[in-house]
């Protein structure tokens, strides 16, 4: 009669398997560099480690949550430069402002921009594609024809602004916790809250979303403007760790945002994954990179290693989907 | 008693269409009520009114005796109605439970969603409707059935009085509709008001007590079932008598032109045998989902099948390849006309043309003329009403453009034509219009397979007919064996009670 | 059959609106900005459109099916690379250009199955494919430049007929866009491309190969992308691993401008071409007047999402109109 009680037997687990194949593919990244060089594994390194991955997955949690809505964001890294260069113009100019200020200044202009593109994608109906691929040149020019060619440099800043990034609290640098707070709260937020589910649902199909009364208008909204503020949140993080910020900061961050968020399990097609996946993601992307130099291997492949990446892993979702589908129906044929 | 919900002097307009006109009905609590038409009688307008999705440009609607305007579905939910569709809504990435309580799902104190909770109502509702469905699986990979039933369940828990079911049981086997009416039948013994929009009177005679008729937009009546007789109901619904359409001429069949031969796919059909002849009208016929679809769209080539052979004139037929089916001679007007028939915003010319482009080319070259000239003769052939050639084709009425489909069939001269349901969504005029030209296409020397739900239009159109019943040949009829009891005896696979 | 009054929607389509602006935007600016009229600076934008015009011509065909080649621009730098990389060897140049093109066909075969034959979706993917070509452009070339080609070849990239008006590049222009041309509008296979565009599945069962057309699709936005490659390495005679980036904006921008829907299904090959034309010239115009590089990206940002924006607010302010009419006519 009707399809059966149990689901099919790993059906549940495929939503648990990619977050530990990411994890197990990480322990063995990091054995293999280790074994080659085991100076890999000190304090100094894993700190620069933790305190790259920390501006990626701040980036990663926003758009996480935009592409589970099945949109994406390439603004995120113009939106990067924007917010580093006007916070560290800003700090130059007030060295008085305490670091807080400065944090909600790059998360206010985060917001700022990434409401513009949910204002656009929304109410006027243009693809995310093509806004955030326009804003992503867009918010970049506004930023170099503001610096004018100039940068800030690291002497110009207050120097509680640049220790910031270096300050610990009980041992941990104030960026990672930044960021594990980050992940951690937009991972409840969408696992837990009534919003965060149905923003999964608009994603898993957005024509039932409609018709269910979700307000899909002030989620989407919502979207983008997380994924903007805290783009902006990791421009602030930026010019507090690398110091001097000129207009280029973030050029091309955002492959590097989209490969931490499908390499971590969110699916393109919207509607599955998980925000802490994706800061998995980052995570192995960030520990990708500092392996190949530690390896001293050439640092050019970095790139094609992070396009490799997305390639395979969309291509492993794909295969994984299909292959669900087709037990699903085998199973429905039998019972 | 007062009605729980009352349409009122409503019309609705899409640009210059008028799909509704002063339509007026009540709706009554604990009261199953049939809203019957044809396709294009403003039926499915109705129920987008209901839903909240379309506002009515005049008139109104009244719940428990108050207006009300619905600026969206969240509204007409909020007034206690729940509409389920024809195709089911539901998010495949989500469990079930998290579909049904899908904006209200239960919370803890801390505003937290509280699953446990929310398993726990789904499985209460599942036992209210006498039904199993594990509430913490994924949606995705549910059949038809169990999904609307998920979305009766979604009913439910949001309390809906209204219930709005739009063609509920056309993807449903025979148990599965008995299943559903007796959900139904429960639910308005609890005092729920039901809105059922159908095609099929026996479903509406055997669950409705009360029905209402329109007709091109406007209301003709509303009465009690049991004050009509299926005859009086069909000719409120068509304006006049049905007779003499099915003009099938008996044609001495020629040679064989299509050989079937143990066709299989794992899971949809298997050991498909059959043959047709030039001349002859072979029916497949056999409830929603027995595979009749699938089989034809295999032998055409537009699915692929696991073993077995087709074999046209003789030959064998590359499988998986709709381009070698083409040059083979075969030709398919498919089910679903809007998706896979036309190209609804191509215009007409450009529809006609297509499956002919390459070989209505010179020297690789498209002359509009050309499309034009060759468009033109076969819509005419037709009968075809259109504006301009070069209108898309998605402004014509559903009776014109399955005529578009067939020309456009027609103009490649095919040897062996599958048409599937050919008069599904036309008007009766348009339906008579076909039938005759298949009827002379067939005395001209063409195979013909037609895959049709319609028991009338099976029994008067084919020379034989092979029923199907979940992917196997169930039977094979002559025209003197095929009555309405031997084929649904055979579709079914269990007597048909009186 | 009233055939012959005139069908004025055909006419008053976006594209002849693009073409008009873009003719009313070359008078304006030969008037009002200095030196823009010139023949010097008329080569110069032949030149600068080049490689956005002839990429245009394939991912035109590519949109109009519903896809997108977001790789465009790392295909065209890899080839750079590798023609570097090659002249550095010693190869002949005449061996180095064909091997180029052919690379970029590969390229774009590799994009073509995974879009096809792993059926993946061609945004995320290119977006993938646009990192990983980059990257190897990266690998192969590193930070370095590889200059000294051969003068005959780069001299006939920036030269002109005779030395006159016309630069020679604009020959082998026209020739692809009217090729282009002919296949989207008088072919079969163009007439597929809209049916796919619209209802793939529709042009699937009428004998259309979906899977097969896309392919090739990607194959031939490959092999042009390597060719833009090879012209831009020889106008700058410098091969370097990030030429052309962020080229894919200006392209996509070009070709939604000309009218050409992001969904599929609708757009000419005239109007990219004057919408690859009317972006060349503002960007040379505001040059002129000293205006920044990067600002100019801000323009083209703007008009890729005003392409798409302007006719949403049209078609909402005409139903919108329409609507309100309907209301008056009822209730009057």
């Amino acid at each position: 009669m009707s399809a059966m009680a149990s689901p099919a037997p790993g059906v549940k687990t495929i939503f648990k398997a990619r977050e530990l194949g990411i994890v197990l593919a990480l322990a063995a990244l990091v054995a293999y560099t280790a074994i080659g060089n085991p100076r890999f594994l000190s304090g100094q390194s894993v700190r620069d480690i933790l305190l790259n991955t920390a501006i990626l997955a701040v980036m990663a949690a926003g758009q996480a949550v935009v592409v589970i809505t099945r949109n994406i964001d390439l603004s995120v890294g113009s939106v990067l430069g924007l917010s580093a260069f006007a916070v560290a113009t800003m700090m130059s100019a007030n060295p008085g402002l305490p670091m807080i200020v400065a944090l909600l200044a790059g998360i206010a202009v985060g917001a700022v921009c990434g409401l513009l593109n949910g204002v656009l994608i929304r109410y006027g109906r243009v693809p995310a594609l093509v806004v955030t691929l326009g804003t992503l040149y867009i918010y970049r020019g506004v930023t170099y024809s503001w610096a004018g060619g100039s940068q800030v440099n690291a002497d110009e800043l207050p120097p509680h602004f640049l220790t910031f990034a270096n300050d610990s609290l009980l041992g941990i640098p104030w960026l990672v916790l930044i960021a594990i707070v980050v992940v951690g709260g937009v991972s409840f937020l969408m696992r837990d809250f009534r919003v965060g589910r149905e923003l999964y649902a608009m994603g898993s199909s957005p024509q039932a979303a409609e018709l269910a009364g979700i307000r899909v208008a002030r989620n989407l909204l919502g979207a983008f403007l997380l994924s903007g503020s805290l783009a902006g949140l990791a421009g602030v993080l930026f010019a507090a760790r690398f110091g001097t910020v000129d207009a280029a900061a973030g050029t091309g961050y955002e492959l590097n945002v989209v490969a931490a968020v499908v390499v971590g399990g969110v699916a393109v097609f919207g509607g599955s994954g998980t925000v802490w996946g994706a800061g998995l993601g980052a995570l192995l992307l960030t520990v990708i990179g500092s392996a190949l130099a530690v390896l001293d291997i050439n640092q050019f492949w970095q790139q094609a290693i992070v396009g490799a990446l997305i390639v395979l892993a969309i291509g492993a979702d794909r295969l994984v989907a299909v292959r669900i589908a087709r037990s699903l129906r085998r199973r429905d044929a039998r019972g | 008693m007062a009605p729980v919900l009352e349409v009122v002097d409503v019309s609705k307009s899409f640009g210059a269409v008028a799909a509704v006109q002063g339509v007026s009905f009540p709706l009554f609590a604990g009261e199953a009520h049939a809203l019957v038409g044809e396709n294009g009688a403003g039926k499915s307008t109705i129920v987008k009114m209901l839903a909240g999705v379309h506002r009515p440009d005049t008139g109104t609607l009244r719940v428990n005796g108050a207006d009300v305007d619905f600026a969206g579905p969240a509204d007409a939910k909020a007034a206690g109605i729940a509409v389920i569709y024809q195709e089911p809504t539901l998010f495949p990435d989500l469990t079930v439970a998290e579909n049904i309580a899908m904006g209200n799902q239960p919370l803890t104190r801390l505003h937290r969603v509280d699953r446990k909770a929310m398993n726990a109502a789904a499985a209460r509702l599942f036992t209210r409707l006498g039904v199993h469905l594990d509430p913490s699986r994924p949606a995705r990979g549910l059949s038809i059935a169990d999904q609307q039933l998920v979305e009766i369940a979604k009913a439910l828990s949001s309390e809906a009085r209204i219930l709005v079911m739009d063609e509920p049981t056309a993807a449903l086997s025979g148990v599965e509709v008995e299943r559903l009416f007796s959900v139904v039948r429960s639910l308005r013994d609890e005092g729920a008001a039901i809105m059922f929009i159908s095609h099929r009177f026996e479903e509406v005679t055997a669950l409705c007590e009360r029905v209402t008729i329109m007709r091109d937009g406007r209301h003709v009546c509303t009465e009690l079932v049991a004050d009509l007789t299926v005859d009086d109901m069909i000719r409120r619904m068509v304006g006049r008598d049905l007779s003499a359409l099915f003009p099938k001429q008996d044609v001495p069949p020629g040679d064989v032109v299509l050989e079937v031969d143990r066709l299989s796919r794992e899971g949809v059909f298997s050991d498909i045998s059959f043959s047709v002849r030039a001349g002859e009208i072979v029916a497949l016929a056999g409830l929603v989902g027995a595979g009749r679809s699938e089989v034809m769209q295999a032998v055409f080539g537009v699915d692929k099948y696991d073993s077995g052979s087709v074999r046209i004139l003789g030959k064998r037929l590359k499988p998986g390849s709709p381009r070698a089916a083409m040059a083979a001679g075969m030709a398919l007007v498919p089910e679903d006309r809007r998706q896979q028939g036309l190209v609804m915003e191509l215009s007409i010319e450009r529809n006609v043309t297509l499956p002919r482009a390459r070989k209505l080319a010179r020297l690789g070259l498209l002359w509009s003329a050309t499309e034009r000239a060759e468009a033109h003769r076969w819509t005419q052939r037709l009968q075809t009403k259109l504006g301009r050639l070069t209108d898309a084709v998605g402004t014509l009425s559903g009776g014109n453009q399955q005529k578009v489909v067939l020309a456009k069939w027609l103009s490649t001269a095919p040897k062996l034509l599958i048409v599937d349901e050919p008069t599904r969504g036309i008007d009766v005029g348009t339906k008579a219009e076909v039938h005759r030209l298949m009827s002379s296409l067939a005395a001209d020397g063409l195979a013909v397979v037609m895959v049709s739900s319609e028991l009338p239009e099976v029994l008067g159109m084919a020379d034989r007919v092979l029923v199907l019943r979940e992917g196997r040949v169930a039977a094979e009829l002559t025209r003197a064996e095929a009555t309405e009891e031997s084929v649904m005896y055979a579709a079914m696979g269990q007597q048909v009670s009186a | 059959m009233a055939e012959r009054s005139f069908d004025a929607k055909r006419w008053l389509g976006w594209d002849t609106a693009i073409i008009a602006l873009t003719v009313i935007w070359l008078v304006v600016a030969s008037l009002s900005v200095e030196n823009f009229g010139t023949s010097r600076n008329f080569t110069f934008l032949i030149l600068d459109l080049l490689p956005i015009a002839i990429v245009a011509l394939p991912m035109t065909f590519i949109i109009v099916t519903g896809e997108i080649d977001l790789s465009v621009a790392s295909t065209l730098g890899l080839s750079s690379a590798v023609m570097g990389q090659l002249w550095t060897a010693g190869l002949s140049i005449e061996t180095i250009i064909p091997l180029c093109v052919l690379l970029g066909a590969v390229l774009g075969a590799l994009n073509g199955f995974l879009v096809t034959g792993l059926g993946l979706p061609s945004l995320a993917v290119t977006i993938g494919t646009l990192a990983l070509y980059r990257g190897l452009a990266f690998v192969v070339l590193g930070d370095s430049a590889v200059a000294d080609f051969p003068e005959n070849y780069t001299g006939w990239v920036v030269g002109t007929i005779n030395d006159g008006a016309v630069p020679n590049v604009l020959i082998l222009l026209v020739i692809l866009a009217a090729v282009f041309g002919v296949l989207l509008h008088a072919t079969p296979f163009g007439r597929s491309l809209y049916a796919i565009g619209a209802n793939a599945q529709a042009a699937h069962f009428s004998g259309i190969r979906v899977a097969r057309t896309k392919f090739w699709l990607y194959v031939l936005s490959g092999a042009i992308a390597g060719l833009a490659g090879v012209l831009w390495t020889l106008r700058y005679s410098s091969a370097r691993a990030d030429n052309g980036a962020g080229l894919e904006l200006a392209v996509v921008a070009a070709v939604l401008l000309g009218g050409v829907s992001i969904f599929g299904g609708k757009g000419t090959l005239p109007g990219v071409l004057a919408g690859v034309l009317l972006l060349a010239a503002l960007q040379n115009a505001l040059r002129l007047e000293d205006v920044s590089g990067q600002a100019l990206n801000v323009v083209t940002g703007v008009l890729l999402v005003a392409s798409v924006l302007l006719p949403n607010i049209i078609t909402s302010v005409r139903g919108g109109r329409q609507r309100r009419k309907l209301r008056q006519a009822t209730t009057a």
